[in-house]
Parts: structure tokens; C-alpha cells; sequence
């Protein structure tokens, strides 16, 4: 059982978070299918607004082609967005060094990303925990299957938006981030990514339960159901959507009240007005 | 009026600063917020205010290392009594000591301990450390509250983020609590001092609300 079922008989409150996702390109969010033929679902400012009115739990804010092209996070458009949030704002995307984190956190952030620079040096994660602590840090994940039907479970890491191989076993990796100070993982599914599937739930779960810290699972939600497995049945501490929500099909209070009536601890109070 | 958030190179700086801009002017608060860490900038302040997040000593290390740093900050808050508002390791701070890999000494303003959280003590929840996320807040002495809660009303959720915990002395001197397999002190206060473990900038309108409590406060 995860945490949060226990929430209501074992002496914790604490809450499972939904947390939108704002994926950025050019200064639009934008949601790819399998991060490729990206859709455009609208401005980054009025997102921010919107959700925190919504009452999303946390906002996160993904460059998806930092990395790949080569450029840093659009520090403008940040600031801009944080302006908005009276919640917790993760940003990735570009990260490569101390510098970006510190620059990232004076523009507003809260919680920084860090992806594929944590791959190639892993170290990065520890000296960017102890300069400015192991809260800020969200090491993000991609992760793919690559056993073969019959063969134990297997996921590796992918880089670059998923473009990358890198041969590193996904649940050890995680390990060694927890272990090195991150303060959190965004695990995201790249089987499952933009699918509208469902979680890869026995990926999440051999991850969760693998590390100490928070787990979010990202990558494949369809429907309010994929939220509530992400958390009972895949153990993470939090789901992560982008475009049930950017196109309406459901609204965040939708989606807490739906997993609060399946025994999940949801916060309902609290908004901005 | 005047507002410092002590800057001393430390988290989430800027989210702090446009929170409390937002704060007062949703409240019609007439207080310029500074982010800044000159002595003098402290002396000036009418509300003053350390966040922070991270480890301890670091935190308590980098205020010691900023010139006039502290002398300014025990002259603006124990000696002429303004407001003080600590948040996270901020509040931590105020404490006669942290424990982490080792002791730190901290400010001692408010007598108690500085401790990892341990949430599987009594019973292997599989609860995560850090504590994150959004969890109720409830009075940590049934029916005694603060000035600062008015109209704030108890069963409300705030953002916590941390792995450390402040044991304060006296047990009077926890104002709110939350549970987290164990109990988790969510605010302290005395005389001038008020603290959150909670991050009332990331609390959306409980953090509006209570940080314009803040800056409308006289203890």
C-alpha cells in the first residue's frame, strides 16, 4: 500500500500532489506524442495563472529543447511564469552546471530539473544539493524498457528528449541520484509518453520503492484513473499531466475529487482566488 | 513601512520577494519589500524576515560570513524587538543547535533541538524524507493560537519542504503542528519571533494570508 492510502488510518496527512506540466518550446507550451509532432496548448503566463487558481499542487516548467539545441532556459519567460505561482515551480531544461541552477532559482524557480547533464555527470547532483540544497534538486529521468517480452523487467535512461541511448539501468541510476542528494525524481516513461495509456506502473514502482525520497510519475496519463494507479499502484508521491489538462478534458479539481473518492488523501482547500 | 528578506545567498530567494510584494499589495500593506544583505538595510527594516533552505550549518555559516550580518540582525531583533519571521531553515536557525552529520550551533533565540525527521520510527510507513508536499496544519496545544493565525483558520493545508525538525524546549513555544508518522512542528513563536517550517510563500492563499498577517503584526 503507498502512503497515501495509509494517510487516513496511520497518523499522516500528507498529501498526493497533481502537478501540470507546462512543456516549453519557442515560448509556448507545447505537448508532443512520444515528444515528437508537438501541439500547441498556449501561453506559459496565463497557464501558471490558471492552474494556480486552480489549485494545481505544484507547477512544473520543462525547456524540452534546451538540451537538444543547445540553449538555456528562456530566464525571462521563468521569471514571467513565477510571477503567477503562489505554489511550488520546477523548472528544467538546460541545466548544466551550478550556475544554471542559482541563475534558475533567482528568476523564481523553486526546484530545479536536472536531466540529462545529471546522466552524463552525476556529480553535478551532489554539488548542486549542497550548494543550495537537496529540495531544490529534481533529477529527472527518462527511462524506456528494453527487456524483451518473458525476460525480467529491464528500463534504461534516455537522454536528449529520448533521442538518446545510454545504456544505464534506470533503477540503479535513480539510486545512485537519491544517494547523492537529489531531492526528488521525475520519472517519466518514454514508452508511454504521450500515449493517453496509463502510466508504466511496474517501472514507477520498481523505482519508488528502490529510493527514499519522492517519486513522480510522469508519462502516459489518459484519464483520471492513470492519476489515481500512478499513486496506489505505482507508489509515487505525485502524478505529473500535461495535456488532459491543456486541452480541458478534465479540470485539477476533477482529478483531485475523483482520487479523493478512491481513498487518495487530496488537499481541496486552499486556492488562490 | 519597510520589509527585508535577508539575503545570504540562499534558495529561493526571489519567489520570497514577490510573494510579500504580492502579499501587501493584495492586503493594501504599504511595505516596500528589500531583498538584500547589508547591515544597514537590516537597521532600517520595520519587518524582518529569513528564509532559507538547505542544510543548517551552511545556512548558519553563510549569515556568519556576510560582514555586520548578524550583529545587525541581533540588534534589529533582540534588542529593539521587531518583527522576525524565520521560514524553513530560517525558523530552524532560531534554535540553540542543529544536529545533522554534526552539531552546528544555531542563533538560540528559541530554546529546542534541530533534528531529522523520522517517520518510520514507530511503525515502517514507507514514508519518504524529505517530508514534501501539502499537509494539514493543526494547534500543537488545543485551543492556543497567535495573533498572527487570525483568521486563518485551522484544518487549512500549507507546502512543506524539509528532513529537519525544530524540538523547541517549551513546548508552548510550538504554535501548529502536523503529522508525518510523527508529530512535525509547523510553526514556533515568542515574544517578537514567529517561525514556519512551511513555506507561506509556496502556500498559496493560506501564505498570502498569513504573510500579510506578518506585516500587519505588532507583538
Amino acid at each position: 500500500m503507498s502512503q497515501f492510502m495509509q494517510a487516513t488510518q496511520q497518523n499522516n496527512n500528507l498529501k498526493a500532489r497533481i502537478i501540470p506540466c507546462l512543456d516549453v518550446r519557442d515560448g509556448r507550451v507545447v505537448k508532443g506524442v512520444n515528444f515528437v509532432g508537438l501541439k500547441d496548448a498556449g501561453d506559459p503566463v496565463e497557464c501558471a495563472k490558471i492552474y494556480d487558481a486552480a489549485g494545481a499542487d505544484e507547477l512544473c516548467f520543462l525547456d524540452i529543447t534546451a538540451s537538444v539545441e543547445g540553449r538555456g532556459t528562456l530566464l525571462n519567460m521563468v521569471s514571467q511564469t513565477a510571477e503567477q505561482c503562489f505554489m511550488p515551480l520546477t523548472v528544467g531544461g538546460g541545466v548544466r552546471a551550478v550556475e544554471d541552477v542559482r541563475a534558475l532559482l533567482l528568476a523564481g524557480a523553486d526546484k530545479v530539473g536536472i536531466n540529462t547533464s545529471a546522466v552524463k555527470r552525476p556529480e553535478l547532483v551532489g554539488e548542486c544539493a549542497e550548494k543550495f540544497g537537496n529540495q531544490c534538486i529534481v533529477v529527472a529521468i527518462d527511462a524506456k524498457r528494453v527487456s524483451k517480452d518473458g525476460e525480467p523487467l529491464r528500463w534504461e535512461i534516455f537522454t536528449h528528449g529520448g533521442r538518446t541511448e545510454t545504456g544505464i539501468d534506470a533503477v540503479e541510476f535513480a539510486i545512485k541520484v537519491a544517494n547523492l542528494g537529489a531531492g526528488e525524481i521525475l520519472l517519466t516513461s518514454m514508452d508511454r509518453d504521450g500515449t493517453k495509456s496509463g502510466f508504466n506502473l511496474p517501472l514507477t514502482r520498481a523505482i519508488a520503492d528502490a529510493v527514499s525520497i519522492p517519486v513522480i510519475a510522469s508519462g502516459g496519463v489518459g484519464n483520471l484513473d492513470h492519476l489515481v494507479e500512478g499513486i496506489t499502484e505505482g507508489h509515487a508521491s505525485a502524478v505529473l499531466a500535461a495535456s488532459i489538462f491543456h486541452f480541458g478534458d478534465y479540470t485539477v479539481e476533477q482529478a483531485k475529487k475523483y482520487m479523493a473518492s478512491k481513498g487518495i488523501s487530496m488537499r481541496l482547500d486552499g486556492y488562490v482566488n | 513601512m519597510k520589509t527585508i528578506i535577508i539575503d545570504y545567498g540562499s534558495g529561493n530567494l526571489r519567489s520570497v520577494h514577490r510573494t510579500f510584494e504580492r502579499a501587501a499589495k493584495d492586503h493594501k500593506i504599504n511595505s516596500q519589500i528589500v531583498t538584500s544583505d547589508k547591515p544597514e538595510d537590516i537597521a532600517a527594516a520595520d519587518h524582518i524576515v529569513l528564509p532559507g533552505v538547505g542544510a543548517f550549518k551552511d545556512c548558519y555559516d553563510g549569515l556568519s560570513a556576510r560582514a555586520g550580518v548578524m550583529d545587525a540582525l541581533y540588534e534589529a531583533v533582540q534588542v529593539q524587538k521587531k518583527p522576525f519571521l524565520g521560514i524553513c531553515v530560517g525558523m530552524q536557525l532560531m534554535a540553540t543547535e542543529g544536529i545533522e552529520y554534526k552539531g552546528s550551533q544555531g542563533l538560540d533565540w528559541i530554546k529546542g533541538q534541530v533534528r531529522i525527521i523520522t517517520p518510520n520510527a514507530e511503525q515502517d510507513l514507507g514514508l519518504k524524507v524529505p517530508h514534501m508536499g501539502w499537509n494539514l496544519l493543526s494547534e500543537n496545544i488545543k485551543g492556543r493560537s497567535h495573533k498572527i493565525l487570525d483568521g486563518i483558520e485551522m484544518g487549512l493545508h500549507a507546502y512543506f519542504v524539509h528532513s529537519y525538525q525544530f524540538h523547541t524546549d517549551d513546548e508552548n513555544e510550538t504554535i501548529l503542528t502536523t503529522q508525518y508518522g510523527e508529530k512535525i512542528t509547523a510553526m514556533v513563536a515568542k515574544d517578537n519571533l514567529v517561525g514556519t517550517q512551511f513555506h507561506p510563500e509556496k502556500s498559496q492563499k493560506l501564505g498570502l494570508d498569513f504573510i500579510a498577517n506578518f506585516l500587519n503584526w505588532k507583538p
